[in-house]
């Protein structure tokens, strides 16, 4: 394996995050910190605790699974993307190196990324509720699986896309409603049982679930199915990834 | 010695059904400068993207170092450096980073004072900050240049570098590529332009319809050129040449009106005086004389109508 290669391409990728600083760390903890005024404060104040949480904390976990997932996805996905919509992929195509370094250089970056940003948000979230961490070397195995699982997904989005409107779509279309109806701002036990479930099939519940599992020690479902759910799911992207790597999908003419 | 490329064979249809190369075999020495001269859409290209990496073949077999495109692509790859036809670049990034970045991509260690110096050698140092957005479009196929130079290749393909540049980036251009050539660099370059392949290259290739008509040495088809035809009308139309003429070998036209002679300029005797006193001798009158000489582009362009 060339090892040089994927550090090049790391440090590039990472290069690009500090020079758009204000865009890809500022706005993600600035809309987040308005949830939590919204929801955690304002609204919060008016709800009464769930499975024994306050509101305004019971929303941290969800609130960062939204923004990592997104952030994972929607950076993946760009930074693939990019090279390919500009012309510059073929330096990464004729260069030395196997799909496994640059899936390596670019999700590794993507997935670098959205754990700092989810890192910053927890950070940003012991400003408005008090937290406590029931778990906290389990909280940091979901978030990295989490960033990694996604990241994958995203980087096969961006290869997959051929225009803008395609790059957007996945994120917009199906992140963001799954993330929303995956339980980040309720408990599924509160929802009716029909739609209880129906949410069974919403993967993005047992991520939830599991991780706020390790901030207060009880969840929805049972930990060791959402551990499963995110293996599964990891196994899922990297056998496209492999796929597209033999096939040499929407890549090689 | 061995070949530094081996092509043989090479086919190539795209997914549309468009074949655009066709059994293309081809052999190129280390440290030589090569020319594929070719109309537009004639598989230059195509077969530059074949020998990267960046088209996978339909037929034939590829070398490059004695490595194998395909089976043996890392080692293979890491000789060559490409500078494509059109200017791809990160907008943003610097002309520094974007040269560190292909560096390392190739598998080499980071060597900020090699880069300093093959900019320096574009001419691009004082630009090192600067980013790639706000560069001149001549800069910026210099950038493309350094790129394909930072991990130091045996092998560069350049892929009409100097389509849209000015006479005077041309001329230095120029310049670099022979500087390369002197260093040990093996160069390939497509051109449209037969005073370029003329300028700098030791081989001329032609590509027709996905075609190799030719590769010949420049000195040998330019051995070529320095023959001249001198065209003689005559005052009354021959029925035959006389046979005391037999050994200028000339050529009647069809009506006979006009006889063609042609002769070597670079020879001690170009036989334009003898010739002169047979025809004399002969009693064959003159009424004109012209002389003309077959360039480049006349070889390139009689090739290309023949193929098509
Ligand atoms: N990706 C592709 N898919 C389908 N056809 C292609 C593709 N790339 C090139 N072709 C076709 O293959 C033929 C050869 O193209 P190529 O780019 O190799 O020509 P070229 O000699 O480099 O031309 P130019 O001087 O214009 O750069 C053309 O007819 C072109 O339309
Ligand atoms: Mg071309």
């Amino acid at each position: 394996m060339n090892l040089q290669a994927v550090k090049a391409i790391y440090v590039f990728e990472m290069s690009r995050t500090f020079r758009t600083l204000l865009q890809s760390i500022v706005s993600p903890v600035i809309s987040t910190s308005l949830y939590f005024v919204v929801f955690g404060a304002a609204i919060g104040s008016r709800i009464q605790e769930v499975d024994g949480v306050s509101y305004g904390a019971f929303i941290v976990p969800g609130l960062i699974m939204l923004t990592v997932l997104t952030q994972s996805v929607t950076n993946a996905a760009f930074g693939i993307y990019f090279p390919k919509f500009i012309g510059t992929i073929f330096e990464l195509m004729s260069a030395p190196i196997s799909f496994l370094e640059i899936v390596l250089g670019y999700v590794g970056a993507a997935a670098t990324k959205a754990l700092a940003i989810g890192l910053i948000i927890l950070v940003t979230a012991t400003f408005f509720v008090d937290l406590h961490i029931e778990h906290p070397v389990w909280m940091l195995v979901f978030l990295v699986l989490t960033c990694i699982s996604f990241s994958l997904f995203g980087f096969i989005v961006g290869i997959w896309a051929q225009n803008f409107e395609q790059l957007q779509l996945i994120p917009l279309l199906v992140i963001t409603p799954l993330v929303f109806l995956g339980g980040s701002f309720y408990s599924i036990n509160m929802l009716p049982p029909v739609w209880q479930t129906v949410t069974l099939f919403n993967p993005v519940v047992y991520l939830i679930s599991g991780f706020r599992w390790s901030f207060f020690g009880n969840a929805d479902i049972n930990v060791g199915i959402s551990v499963a759910m995110i293996f599964l799911f990891l196994s899922l992207c990297l056998g496209i990834i492999w796929w597209i790597f033999k096939t040499g999908y929407r890549i090689k003419t | 010695m061995a070949p530094i490329v081996s092509i043989k064979n090479l086919s190539k249809t795209y997914d549309g059904g468009h074949q655009a190369l066709r059994d293309v075999s081809l052999d190129i020495e280390e440290g030589e400068i090569l020319a594929l001269l070719g109309p537009n859409g004639a598989g230059k290209t195509t077969l530059i993207s074949s020998i990267c990496g960046l088209v996978s073949p339909s037929r034939g077999k590829i070398t490059v170092g004695g490595f194998d495109v395909i089976d043996d692509y890392r080692k293979c790859r890491a000789l060559i450096g490409l500078v494509p036809q059109e200017i791809v670049l990160e907008p943003f990034e610097t002309v520094f980073r974007t040269v560190s970045f292909s560096r390392g991509l190739f598998g080499k260690p980071r060597n900020p004072a090699l880069i300093e110096n093959i900019l320096g050698q574009l001419s691009l140092l004082d630009k090192r900050n600067s980013a790639l957005n706000q560069l001149s479009g001549g800069m910026k196929r210099r950038v493309l240049i350094a790129k394909a130079l930072s991990h130091e290749p045996r092998v560069l393909f350049l892929d009409e570098p100097t389509a849209g540049v000015d006479v005077e980036l041309r001329k230095s251009m120029w310049a670099i590529v022979r500087e390369l050539k002197r260093s040990g660099v093996t160069i390939i370059l497509t051109t449209h332009y037969i005073e370029e392949a003329e300028a700098i290259a030791d081989r001329i290739g032609i590509i027709s319809d996905g075609q190799l008509v030719l590769a010949e040495d420049k000195a040998a088809l330019m051995g070529r050129l320095g023959s001249k035809q001198m065209r003689i009308d005559l005052q009354t139309p021959l029925e035959q040449v006389p046979d005391a003429l037999e050994k200028y070998e000339l050529q009647r036209t069809e009506d006979g009106s006009a006889l063609t002679f042609t002769y070597d300029t670079q020879g001690d005797r170009t036989g334009i005086t003898a010739l002169l006193n047979d025809l004399g001798s002969e009693g064959i009158r003159i009424r004109d004389v012209q002389t003309s000489q077959s360039s480049l582009e006349d070889i390139f362009v009689d090739l290309v109508k023949e193929k098509s």
